[in-house]
């Protein structure tokens, strides 16, 4: 598959994902579709990791984006509990109406 | 039995007591005693087996490109240098200190869980992985495991909003930041075909790499370490988060996990920054690689000393301060000599003690909910807590660089290790803006010393915290009076 379609446009894909996810994680207000913006991002390195491993035809990369999966599932579980534990005391879930700590 | 064993013990212990504990929570019942001591112990026994190795024979912190196939059980993933030894005893330090002062601490402010105590055993876990990656996957998980623990410990008052709403924030960058550093470990391995820190080096020496990825690789992985040391101008986080968190949470996070974050900046530093200048891509020449380090740790400390004059809560104040440390301890990295790095391991340890003092002070004066930590709440502290003011006056003395504290000698290798390499700009920066720290410091000592007010304090009690205070002021006061004993511990280890 990859003889017939460079490297490149893997990268460049990946590339392109990663850059929604981050305009999402600056631009967006609510925190769970933040959330899920960060999940593209990492997600976006996986496909890098896949794309190069398979280019050079090491198992680095597979055994890299399984720990990456295990890392945003964990990630995943303590993030949502903190979003929980703020809707119970605010009744909101955008990062715009949270903002008791400033100088 | 290999030697390899021995040297990787404390990797194993810390990793097999951080699933204990959590085994222990479900089968000790209400009995939270017994997860405090295990802790203790497990934190201990690390501790012991890291003060072990180092009378091992084990390299020092070498050139990564010279530690091909020494460690053959491990796969080459770890690497065991008394530099990474040495860094497990802090880090264990660090945690039975927070665990010491935590326990009264947790239980007047919110609840004791017994959970808090794994969770802190499995940070320091993760501090560990870190002190000895040598492959990029150890690396991510060490950082990851030390960041996911962070995010639960400062939203561990959950029925306070600052709490949650630092932890939010905490989390929200944490995990973006996360996501930089691993798209820039992706383009690491794109650029050199490894993972692993030694072979990538030797890649890097053999001039055999992809240049345009390793360049977005790098340029990622210091966006990425940047936010998590909280370096200018990725430093936004650091006083919402240390303010909001439980102080004795803030105590961990500001020292050791920032002695983590600091020693992830140096393992990547030392692995990709050749140690040759005309090679193909002139953008990460190690000069080139040290001039972005230094402007990023000048502002780092300019900043984080400048806005922390105009803070009235203490907490928040400590953690602009907390900022401008990382920023000296990036000159460690700058000056990329051994006396930098030995620099960083005097200016961690004294760090260490004076940061984790001063805010078990603050936790031991606040009432339950936080509020009485603004400066006019500490006027007149000399009257009704003679005793923790003149702690905090001496760990205040300390974070300004007064001799004869800790402090000083940290700053001054530091400052020595930078001009050695020429970058006295950068010493002359510094230097100013340790004179701009003074003024928030002393302002607290003259506000508890010198002014008087009608309702000061209450009388604190202070439990199993006295114990961490006394091993603060000890620290602070025998490596400020005899700073060749750290300098000649580390030199006869290695």
């Amino acid at each position: 598959m990859l003889e017939s379609i460079p490297l490149e446009y893997y990268l460049g894909l990946s590339a392109i994902i990663f850059a929604i996810g981050a305009v999402g994680v600056m631009t967006r207000k609510n925190a769970i579709i933040i959330f899920m913006s960060i999940e593209l991002m990492l997600n976006a390195v996986n496909l890098t990791f896949i794309s190069i491993s398979s280019f050079f035809g090491n198992t680095g990369g597979p055994i890299f984006v399984l720990f990456v999966m295990a890392v945003a599932a964990a990630e995943a579980a303590v993030g949502l509990a903190i979003v929980l534990a703020l809707f119970r005391l605010k009744k909101t879930v955008y990062v715009d109406e949270v903002n008791t700590l400033k100088w | 039995m290999n030697q390899e064993v021995f040297l990787a013990m404390p990797v194993f212990l810390i990793s097999a007591f951080a699933v204990l504990i959590v085994v222990l929570d479900a089968v000790s019942g209400k009995n939270k005693t017994i997860n405090f001591a295990f802790g203790i112990f497990s934190l201990l026994a690390t501790a012991g087996a890291a003060i072990y190795t180092l009378t091992l024979q084990v390299p020092k912190l070498v050139n990564p490109a010279d530690y091909h196939d020494i460690f053959t059980i491990t796969k080459n993933t770890m690497v065991f240098s008394s530099y990474s030894a040495y860094f497990d005893i802090l880090f264990s330090l660090a945690g039975i200190l927070t665990m010491l002062a935590s326990r009264s601490f947790i239980s007047k402010g919110y609840h004791e869980y017994k959970e808090y105590y794994s969770i802190i055993i499995l940070a320091v876990a993760g501090m560990v992985y870190i002190s000895h990656a040598n492959n990029l996957l150890m690396l991510f998980i060490g950082i990851e495991l030390m960041s996911i623990m962070f995010y639960i410990l400062s939203g561990y008052f959950r029925q306070r909003i600052e709490s949650v709403e630092s932890a939010l924030k905490y989390f929200l960058l944490g995990s973006f930041a996360s996501g930089f550093l691993l798209y820039g470990m992706a383009l690491v391995y794109g650029a050199t075909s490894s993972l692993e820190l030694n072979v990538i080096a030797q890649f890097i020496a053999k001039n055999n790499f992809n240049a345009t990825y390793l360049t977005f690789g790098i340029a990622l992985l210091l966006i990425g370490l940047s936010f998590k040391i909280a370096a200018f101008p990725f430093h936004q986080w650091a006083p919402d988060v240390y303010q909001g968190a439980p102080t004795t949470v803030t105590a961990f996070m500001s020292t050791a996990g920032k002695a983590a974050a600091i020693f992830s900046f140096i393992i990547i530093a030392k692995a990709l920054m050749p140690s040759f200048t005309n090679n193909a891509m002139r953008l990460v020449s190690t000069e080139t690689m040290q001039m972005i380090l230094a402007v990023l740790s000048a502002a780092t400390m300019l900043i984080g000393n400048i806005t922390a004059i105009s803070q009235k809560n203490i907490k928040r104040m400590l953690a602009y301060s907390s900022v401008a440390h990382a920023g000296y301890m990036l000159m460690g990295v700058v000056a990329n000599n051994q006396l930098g790095y030995d620099g960083i391991i005097f200016y961690a340890t004294s760090y260490l003690f004076m940061q984790i003092g001063a805010f078990i002070v603050l936790s031991v004066l606040e009432n339950k909910d936080s509020s009485n930590i603004n400066l006019d709440n500490f006027t007149g502290l000399r009257k009704s807590n003679p005793y923790l003011a003149a702690l905090m006056a001496i760990f205040m003395f300390s974070l300004a660089g007064l001799p004869p504290f800790a402090g000083f000698f940290g700053k001054y290798y530091l400052f020595l290790a930078a001009i050695q390499s020429g970058y006295t700009w950068l010493t002359i920066v510094a230097v100013i803006s340790s004179v701009i720290s003074v003024y928030f410091y002393i302002g607290l000592i003259v506000y508890m010393f010198f002014k008087d007010s009608d309702n000061p304090i209450a009388k604190a009690e202070l439990k199993l915290s006295s114990v961490s205070l006394f091993v603060c002021l000890i620290g602070v006061l025998l490596f400020g009076f005899f700073p060749s004993l750290l300098m000649n511990l580390y030199a006869i280890i290695k």
